[in-house]
């Protein structure tokens, strides 16, 4: 019985890659509280994909609607959440996230930067390591865990801050080697199924797995609310999940190699819009 | 449980449909869990959530198990006159967290 019902098993894997059927992202366009934002952007010169889509196009239109109005986003249960750690003394200088940032609103323009090179540091920086940085040597406080939820709050209230401007990481310079380390990341198979990100993301995006559709991996929501475990959720976090999927043991959040894949996926996404803080399935 | 969000209107025509939306943060432990150890995870949900215009009670709801976390409560309320709207959550731990919203007619 075991073997037929393994027989089975293949034959429905090589029918659904015989059919190889791709449901399209469709073409609603997104508004938040009546601010347009754009869902599609041209991709890069010789780049590896001939359209950018974000990932809210290939949401079916009740999870879609439920980003076009703040009140409706459950990501904004969070995003207050970090506006009261934003302004909450933690650590042994008494001081609080406000005491030098005067407004929250002093940090648009950086989400879409990010990950980028920090001179000072002599390396690849996340938006996590600047919160931790500051954490640490301004405030005296403790590092918060890189896909924590105060982590994911305060990540969530500075996106948004951005949000609405195009991605636009630098690839080339001092952080040239680590996206040579991300794109041999995205396009190496790896795990018990023997898949890379590309064989999704690139490949088969808009096709329905796991009872949902492929985007196309781009990261310009995160971080972003899951209807899966209601709650916000980093880039990092995300990569996990994917690795864990495909039944590979994953790099560990804020690890070098995460890092480097979050350059380059981000570098795909380079002109699409920060849609921060998003909601996906 | 959380601090409320609540989306009123700020001014309406008397006898105006004007629609409510209400959220709260919390966790919703529908009881039905187990931690890790196997021990039940004992129930903490919002039981009864009401609202109450000048008074009088607009409409108000009896929660049970299978309401998601963070519940988002929407409804629709005639306006006949100015007034205050008063939201009322109730935790099954006795907690009450109460906002109140101020319409104003004309």
């Amino acid at each position: 019985m075991k073997k037929l019902l393994s027989t089975v098993a293949c034959g429905l894997v090589a029918m659904s890659l015989g059919q190889a059927a791709f449901a399209d992202a469709d073409d609603h366009k997104l508004s938040v509280d009546g601010v347009a934002i754009s869902t599609d952007a041209k991709p890069m010169e010789g780049g590896p994909l001939d359209e950018l889509i974000s990932g809210w196009r290939f949401r079916s239109k009740e999870t879609q609607s439920l980003q076009t109005d703040d009140f409706d986003n459950p990501s904004f249960v969070f995003v207050e959440d970090g506006e009261a750690l934003f302004a909450a003394v933690d650590g042994s200088e008494g001081k609080s996230c406000s005491n030098c940032h005067e407004d929250v609103a002093e940090f648009a323009g950086l989400r879409p930067t990010l990950p980028r090179w920090n001179e000072a540091k002599g390396k690849l920086y996340s938006m996590e390591q600047y919160i931790n940085d500051c954490r640490v040597d301004r405030m005296g406080a403790d590092k918060w865990k890189w896909t924590g939820s105060n982590m994911t709050a305060m990540t969530s209230l500075i996106s948004l801050q951005s949000r609405g401007m195009p991605i636009s990481v630098a690839t080339d310079g001092p952080v040239a080697e680590a996206y040579e380390q991300g794109k041999e990341i995205f396009y190496t198979r790896v795990g018990q199924l023997d898949m890379a990100c590309a064989n999704c993301h690139e490949d088969n995006y808009g096709a329905y797995i796991r009872a949902d559709h492929l985007s196309q991996g781009q990261i310009n929501g995160f971080p972003t609310y899951r209807l899966k475990n209601a709650k916000m959720n980093s880039i990092h976090a995300r990569f996990k999940g994917c690795m864990k999927n495909i039944r590979a043991e994953p790099y560990k959040p804020g690890s070098a190699e995460f890092q480097a894949l979050e350059l380059y996926v981000a570098s795909r996404g380079n002109g699409l819009s920060v849609e921060s803080p998003s909601v996906r399935n | 449980m959380g601090k409320p969000r609540v989306k009123v209107p700020k001014s309406a025509a008397a006898g105006d449909v004007v629609t409510i939306k209400t959220l709260i943060k919390h966790k919703m432990e529908s009881g039905q869990r187990k931690d890790k150890d196997g021990n039940k995870i004992p129930r903490k949900i919002i039981n009864f959530f009401s609202a109450t215009f000048n008074g009088t009670e607009v409409m108000s709801v009896n929660l049970h198990g299978a309401v998601s976390t963070n519940p988002f409560i929407q409804f629709d309320m005639t306006v006949p006159e100015t007034g205050d709207l008063a939201f009322k959550w109730v935790d099954d731990d006795g907690t009450v967290t109460e906002t109140t919203k101020t319409i104003k007619v004309g």
